[in-house]
């Protein structure tokens, strides 16, 4: 199984760098661009055949390491 | 007899310097103490270095807070070790949950590498008892990523605890937004845990302890470690 896991910044963290490609996307011209968020996309080949199993396996991952939950929050699929 | 352990890990970039720092400022040099290895030997402070401990990946310190050597770093500062973490050693501290908090991409995006002022907070921890609460100091900050954040509740406690060790400020003290070198909320540069052992700080105290480097501003982090310790003895 794969888990493909976005982990982006929590409301109300400033994104530096979300208003920096914020600015260069409307330097090229393109109208109707709003706020721009910036964040982590990460895929992890699991051995795990069982999606509950898998979850448990994610859910630590993201927790314990791939996500600080400090500043960051996290989503992911499995499949 | 200070015995102090600077923990290495692979991008570590300012282990030599806190090591010559503590030993020419205390008279004892501390074992240096590979970040793969399964404890720290018997020590009276541990060193988190500055660097780019794993090249920063995925987020700074993130990786090396977990390291074979972390499980008892942590174990031991929660028993009751100092630690002090430097720049990186910051970040290290925070991504295991030693201090609160996270630290962020500077405002600016810049990495900032220049001498600022600080103002002291905590003259009383094991770190910085030998400052006086209110001075002004100059120390050098070199990083990307210095921008402390925490939430409002617990940037209210960690105040209200007394727990903020240096903010930036300028040279008479005055702390605003204007001195504040990378957004780092309430212009905090350096904080402790619950009980002041542990400290975590951006600015780099080991480039300015002696007349040589520039100032002396930095050296009484080491000083106030060895006085802590006597006075323990």
């Amino acid at each position: 199984m794969k888990a493909r896991i976005k982990i982006t910044l929590k409301n109300g963290v400033l994104d530096p760098q979300g208003k920096a490609i914020e600015g260069a996307v409307k330097g090229l011209g393109i109208s109707g661009v709003g706020d721009v968020r910036q964040g982590k996309y990460i895929e992890v080949d699991l051995a795990e055949e069982d999606p509950g199993r898998a979850k448990v396996i994610v859910e630590q991952m993201c927790k314990d390491l791939l996500a600080n939950t400090v500043i960051e929050n996290y989503s992911y699929e499995i499949g | 007899m200070l015995r102090a352990a600077v923990i290495v890990f692979p991008g570590s970039n300012c282990d030599r310097d806190v090591k010559t720092a503590i030993t020419r400022v205390t008279g004892f040099a501390p074992k240096m103490v590979w970040h793969g290895d399964a404890s720290v030997p018997s020590s009276d402070m541990i060193v988190l270095p500055g660097g780019f401990s794993y090249g920063d990946y995925l987020r700074c310190g993130a990786m090396a807070a977990h390291s074979p050597i972390m499980k008892d770093v942590i174990a031991k500062a929660k028993a009751g070790t100092p630690v002090i973490g430097i720049c990186n050693g910051f970040q290290i501290l925070c991504e295991s949950g030693l201090l609160p908090g996270a630290l962020m991409r500077n405002a600016s995006l810049h990495f900032i590498c220049r001498d600022v002022y600080l103002k002291v907070e905590n003259d009383q921890s094991f770190f910085t008892k030998c400052y006086r609460a209110g001075e002004v100091i100059k120390i050098p900050i070199a990083h990307g990523e210095g921008n402390y954040f925490a939430d409002k509740d617990t940037l209210d406690r960690i105040e209200g605890e007394g727990r903020v060790a240096f903010r930036y400020s300028d040279i008479d003290g005055n702390v605003s937004a204007a001195t504040c070198p990378n957004g780092a909320q309430r212009n905090i540069a350096g904080i402790t845990n619950e009980t002041g052992r542990v400290l975590g700080m951006m600015p780099h105290p080991e480039r300015l302890y002696e007349a040589a480097l520039g100032g002396t501003d930095g050296r009484r982090v080491f000083e106030s470690a060895l006085l802590s310790v006597l006075e323990a003895a």
